[in-house]
């Protein structure tokens, strides 16, 4: 046992990665042609899809089994610790290129726009009080109000938070019941946000006449929501993988890092939402 | 644990031969290798385009190259060597090396490593074949400028998914290795003992998570701007294409120190070996480097005095860019201070670092002149910033790289590096160097502007000499192929420490370093 | 090789580039700034002369101590290794020294960037717009309110092609230089069309980038009499290389003339725009502004480059209906290199390209696009 421990894991060559690469490739590709309206695009595009898909399930499958198998030690779950903590942050930086742009328009673009030799020479009557899509805006839209949908979709996510953590309890006791039945609560709290989102887009679309396509306004709107949706997919996606595991019996009170790497995760998106709600649909 | 069997523990199932090997490989050894041999073909590729570039302005007047064509070259030339060649030629090392110098068996996440080094060659797939597609590779300059970059045809594309795919390696190799120096450090090597190698890279590695992922960031903006009517860095939707220089240097201006700390790390390795003496001033290295990190993040806006700030803007980018120098002089100092009164002897890798602390220096100065905003306003855009940057990343980062190289090859194949060759190649790199990018300064102050194929005819005098210069650069690093090849087949067998005032773990395991190394770690006193 | 021998010649100067500003007439420059002609741009030069000392002050005591450790502290002469590694008060003296030093850098430098960001009670301002690849002045305040033009590179290609021999302005001349009186406070406000350049006049010690949508400013005065010479210095596509920019800076008295002049030509393009033109004469003035404007692009024989610049030979939309094609001229085509010509040229210039192309090559549609289809274009 300590024998065991005292030496790091490392895996056997695999093929894994080098699936991962070419998928990437031809999602490149894929998408480099599909934006330039090239009929392959789409086609290879999702090739490289696929080969992504099949490799995550076989990457993370192998992990589990060595998981499960008892592989890895105290060391190798600390490291799992630190990645899964940079690799959040690196998400943070992510959205903070999206949010600081956001603040930059507001605070500085948009304003500046709509005064001084800006507004005298070049946007005769151009009014930048926010919500703004520019001063070329031909059409008006309606601004996505913050309390309806994305109110209740903020208390969804922030239930959805307690329910995990319900969930985590349930698993350091030992109640299975609990960790099963909060990570399909969860889960379904996700689904419905994304439901939701779904429709608040196409409320927007459809009656607020608001596009990505509407000015600075519906850039901001629909890439920092958006990317938020995406986030939540994965986040959802992981859980589900993790009630996966939770029902084939896996995860001891005191080994479980799947889990709690995901749920992680999961309250991250959470935090972005909240941040989101005040800065894009509140204030 | 009965899963466990003996024979996983110790014995080691043959991994698959050829280049199977080589697809599938876990070992940092093996990936390492991959990471420099990448790098350094793309080194080659990006000094073709150079040299392409250096033809063209070898006189007044289009000779070789139509504008557009010329763009894409400089733009090319400045990913390829910034993105291909110089940071995975530093991954590389720290693939070799940190695990070696912490006493670890391998890096934290073996496989994870192993996909960070195979995005790369997509990457470059993506972004060298973007040449030959309709409308060509991107023109807008490597730093990707908007609206500029928006007009590009599908070439821009390309090369922002490869940066999308270039980020993502980076970010998952910075996370192994800032797992790998936390997390898998031998038995009583505490922090303020590793190696300084292994805290720049620490501090590098922090510094790649925090700022790849708003350069993917920005170039997603560029592309939804180019085919999803977004109006991000467009005034007429109320965006702003100066916001796009915002968001591009609160990555860029980190991402050039990314370029230079392991290289800090690297010279400091060398100096005190071939003095034979302790480093000076471990510590202030370290608060240094960390210095120079943080406030990296806090004065971006340096490449942007000309696009007209309010008054305060400039100042205090101004003021907080020159407080760099503070820190960056403390590293050079101690170097020197390293050097004096020691016993020095002067074999290649010193050579090499000597001269990198020389001509490094240089350009750290012209920086602080680009520094000043009222000077920047008039070299801004012109051949004095290429002379700054080309001396900081050439005889900065590229020389500590070869500096490197000439130090750990010994430990790489076994053999020692041939002298005669290796100083054969500093000389003649030193003097080439020189004469290709000292004229620079020259051209930049008189008035000459970069990115452009033709040039008034005052300027035609340093032109020609610069292209002599980069012709003769560029053939001096073909010695460096042959030292390499050399080495891998002939030449005097290396001993477990070679140099004779090499101090660290790497140094206690043969030469070549076996493949596996510190199974079990060692306990360092 | 003559490179060799001027080089070798030049280097006496070298060591002289200071002073250089002294005997500041002997034509352009070589190793130094340009000899500065305003005040601002004095400055500059001076600190830059200061850094420059200072930097070279630190490299020599720097790389003194280096040098003399490396040739006396070898271990082939016989030096032992010495073992200090620390030493706390050195290590804070050279923290706190380079901090001195940086602080008397900043101080001139923070005069100068707040003397150079006042712009305000300029005697004439004029509106800067960077077009690929050309500028645009447009006379907004002060004598001389109301001129505008154009001004493009006037080096003709067959010099850039080497095809004949180059002149002594080679790609640092205009064919209408921009014109303003000495001693006079000129505020520059800079913007642009499509993409970002940046108007640079080094001998004004002025450099401002010119950022599609929004408006930035700059200024010089200078009492100088003279022609100064700048170029485009933020890359901004093919033809980056070829934008300079030339300014007269002359007289009291031949400014009024100049003004004067340029009144004249603009009464005389209006009547241009409100007449009608016979269709032999719209395609003869289209032809030079198709040269002047579009051929870098699509090309003398109207083939273009594609797929980036598509042929006008032959093309649906020339042949097509006219008020499609005055569309695509007066507005452009968003995120591509179509510039919206708009803004650029009068209506007069835009009926005859207009016409040119839709009657050149294999194109005859025999018809004629007049100005007053453009004037209606432009309000549709
Ligand atoms: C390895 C890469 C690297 C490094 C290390 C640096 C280091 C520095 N750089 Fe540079 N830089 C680039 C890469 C790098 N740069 C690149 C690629 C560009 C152009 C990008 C583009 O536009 O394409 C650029 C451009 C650039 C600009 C913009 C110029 C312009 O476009 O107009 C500026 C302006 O402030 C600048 C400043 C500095 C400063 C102050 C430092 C400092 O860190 C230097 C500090 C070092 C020293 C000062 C020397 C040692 C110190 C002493 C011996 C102590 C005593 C000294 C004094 C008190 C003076 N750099
Ligand atoms: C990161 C590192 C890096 C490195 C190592 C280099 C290396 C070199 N660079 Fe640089 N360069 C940049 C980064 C770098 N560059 C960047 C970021 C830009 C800005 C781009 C932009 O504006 O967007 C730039 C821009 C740039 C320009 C300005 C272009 C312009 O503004 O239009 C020039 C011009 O001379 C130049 C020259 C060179 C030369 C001669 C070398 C040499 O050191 C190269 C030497 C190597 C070789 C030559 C290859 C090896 C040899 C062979 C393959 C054998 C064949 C050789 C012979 C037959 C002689 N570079
Ligand atoms: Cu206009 Cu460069
Ligand atoms: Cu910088």
């Amino acid at each position: 046992m300590t024998e065991a421990l005292e030496r790091y894991f490392v895996p056997e060559p695999s093929k894994f990665p080098i699936f991962g690469s070419v998928a990437l490739l031809l999602f490149g590709t894929g998408a480099a042609l599909w934006v330039n309206h090239v009929p392959a695009g789409p086609w290879v595009f999702f090739a490289g899809i696929a080969i992504l898909i099949y490799m995550l399930f076989g990457w993370f499958g192998t992990v589990v089994r060595e998981s499960e198998s008892g592989k890895y030690g105290h060391q190798v779950d600390t490291a799992f610790r630190w990645s899964m903590g940079w690799f959040i942050f690196s998400e943070v930086m992510f959205f903070a290129a999206f949010f600081g742009a956001l603040f930059y328009v507001r605070v500085l673009a948009v304003p500046a726009l709509s005064s001084g030799d800006n507004l005298s020479l070049l946007w005769q009557g151009y009014n930048g009080a926010w919500p703004n899509a520019g001063p070329n805006a031909a059409e008006n839209f309606t601004p996505m109000g913050a309390w309806g949908i994305p109110a209740i979709n903020t208390l969804i996510l922030l239930s959805s938070g307690a329910t995990l953590t319900w969930a985590h309890y349930g698993l350091l006791k030992g109640n299975r019941g609990q960790l099963k039945l909060g990570l399909l609560v969860t889960i379904l709290l996700g689904a419905v946000f994304l439901a939701l989102q779904a429709y608040e887009y196409i409320h927007a679309y459809a009656e607020l006449n608001l596009r990505l396509d509407t000015g600075i306004y519906g850039s901001t709107f629909f890439m920092l929501t958006g990317f938020h949706g995406m986030h939540v997919t994965v986040g959802a996606i992981m859980l589900t993988v993790m009630l996966a595991r939770a029902m084939a019996g896996h995860f001891t009170p005191d080994s479980h890092f799947g889990f709690e790497a995901a749920a992680w995760y999961w309250h991250f998106v959470d935090v972005v939402w909240l941040f989101l709600f005040v800065v894009v649909y509140w204030l | 644990m009965a899963a466990v069997t003996p024979e996983q523990l110790h014995g080691h199932p043959h991994p698959p031969a050829g280049l199977m090997r080589w697809v599938t490989t876990t070992n940092h050894k093996d990936i390492g290798t991959m990471y420099l041999l990448f790098s350094f073909v793309m080194f080659l590729s990006g000094g073709v385009m150079a040299l392409t570039i250096r033809s063209e302005l070898f006189q007044p007047g289009l000779q070789i190259v139509q504008p557009e064509f010329f763009n894409q070259l400089t733009t090319m030339h400045g990913l390829v060597m910034v993105f291909g060649a110089i940071m995975p030629a530093f991954v590389g090392f720290a693939n070799w090396m940190i695990p070696l110098m912490i006493g670890a068996s391998d890096m934290a996440f073996a496989r994870m490593n192993n996909w960070s080094f195979w995005l790369l060659p997509p990457a470059a797939i993506l972004l060298l074949g973007s040449f030959f597609v309709p409308g060509g590779a991107t023109a807008a300059g490597w730093t990707l400028y908007a609206p500029l970059s928006v007009q590009m045809g599908m070439g821009m594309d390309m090369a922002i998914f490869a940066i999308h795919i270039m980020g993502l390696s980076s970010i998952m190799g910075a996370i192994n290795i800032i797992v790998t120096v936390l997390n898998m450090r031998a038995p009583g090597m505490t922090l303020m003992k590793m190696p300084l190698f292994c805290w720049t890279w620490l501090i590098t590695a922090y510094l790649l998570i925090a700022v790849m992922p708003v350069l993917a960031g920005a170039v997603t903006m560029i592309l939804t701007d180019r085919h999803f009517g977004t109006s991000f860095f467009n005034a007429a939707g109320g965006g702003d294409p100066v916001m796009y220089q915002h968001i591009f240097w609160f990555f860029g201006h980190p991402e050039v120190y990314i370029m230079i700390l392991p290289a800090f790390g690297i010279v400091s390795q060398i100096i005190p070996t071939f003095a034979r003496k302790p480093l000076f001033g471990y510590a202030s290295m370290v608060y240094a480097t960390a210095s120079i990190a943080i406030l990296s993040f806090m004065v971006w806006a340096h490449h942007m005095f000309s696009t007209g700030m309010p008054v305060v803007g400039q100042l205090y980018f101004m003021y907080a860019t020159m407080l760099i120098a503070v820190p960056t002089g403390v590293k050079v100092f101690n170097w020197v201070a390293t050097m004096w009164r020691g016993a020095l002897s002067f074999e290649t890798p010193m050579l090499w670092a000597t001269g990198f602390i020389f001509v490094f220096t240089i350009g750290g100065f012209t920086g602080l002149i680009c520094a000043i905003a009222p000077i920047d306003i008039q070299i801004h855009d012109t051949y004095y910033v290429v002379a700054h940057f080309h001396y900081v990343l050439v005889a900065g980062s590229l020389f500590a790289l070869f500096a490197g190289a000439y130090f750990w090859l010994p430990k790489w194949t076994g053999r020692m590096p041939d002298e005669r060759l290796g100083k054969l190649h500093f000389w003649s790199s030193m003097v080439f160097f020189n004469i290709t990018f000292f004229p620079m300064h020259f051209l930049g102050l008189a008035g000459m502007p970069r990115r452009i194929p033709d040039y008034a005819l005052q300027f035609a005098d340093f032109n020609a000499l610069a292209t002599v210069g980069a012709f003769g650069f560029g053939l001096s690093q073909l010695i460096f192929i042959a030292v390499v090849v050399k080495s891998m087949r002939a030449g005097e067998r290396a001993a477990a420490k070679p140099w004779e005032g090499a101090e660290g773990l790497e140094w206690t395991v043969p030469s070549p370093a076996p493949h596996h190394t510190f199974e079990h770690p060692p306990v360092v006193a | 090789m003559s490179h060799a021998v001027r080089i070798a010649a030049a280097a006496p100067a070298l060591t002289l580039a200071l002073p250089q500003r002294v005997m500041a007439d002997v034509g352009p420059s070589r190793f130094n700034l340009q000899p500065p002609v305003t005040e601002i741009a004095a400055h500059i030069y001076d600190m830059h002369t200061l850094m420059l000392l200072l930097c070279l002050l630190i490299f020599i005591g720097v790389f003194g101590v280096m040098f003399w450790a490396v040739i006396h502290h070898r271990k082939s002469r016989g030096a032992t290794a010495a073992h200090f590694h620390e030493n706390t008060a050195v290590e804070i003296a050279w923290t706190v020294a380079p901090v001195l030093i940086l602080l008397g850098m900043a101080w001139p430098a923070t005069r100068t960037v707040i003397a150079m960001k006042d712009t305000s009670e300029a005697d004439i301002t004029v509106k800067v717009t960077g077009y690929q690849w050309k500028w645009g002045y447009d006379y907004l305040q002060g004598e001389g309110e109301g001129i505008r033009f154009l001004s493009a590179l006037s080096t003709p290609r067959d010099q850039i092609e080497g095809k004949a021999p180059k002149g002594e302005n080679y790609l640092v001349e205009v064919d209408n230089p921009m014109v303003v009186p000495a001693g006079k406070k000129i505020r520059v406000i800079t913007t642009a069309n499509d993409v970002i350049h940046a108007w640079w006049v080094p001998a004004f010690g002025a450099k401002q980038d010119a950022i599609p949508g929004f408006i930035r400013d700059t200024w010089f005065r200078t009492d100088k009499e003279g022609v100064y010479r700048g170029s485009c210095a933020e890359l901004c596509g093919r033809e980056h290389a070829f934008m300079p920019i030339e300014v007269h800076v002359v007289s009291a008295e031949a400014y009024t003339a100049w003004v004067a002049k340029q009144r004249a030509g603009a009464a005389a393009l209006s009547a241009d725009d409100s007449r009608e033109w016979a269709l032999a004469e719209l395609v003869a003035r289209g032809q030079k502004v198709f040269a002047a404007n579009c051929q870098a692009c699509h090309q003398e024989n109207g083939k273009g480059l594609p797929p980036a610049f598509p042929p006008l030979d032959g093309s649906a939309l020339v042949l097509g209906d006219k008020n499609g094609q005055i569309d695509v001229v007066l507005h452009g085509r968003p995120g591509t290199a179509m510039a919206a010509f708009g803004p650029q040229l009068s209506d007069a210039d835009l009926a005859a390209v207009i016409t040119y192309t839709r009657n050149s090559w294999s194109n005859a549609t025999g018809e004629a696009v007049q100005p007053a289809d453009i004037k209606a274009g432009r309000k549709g």
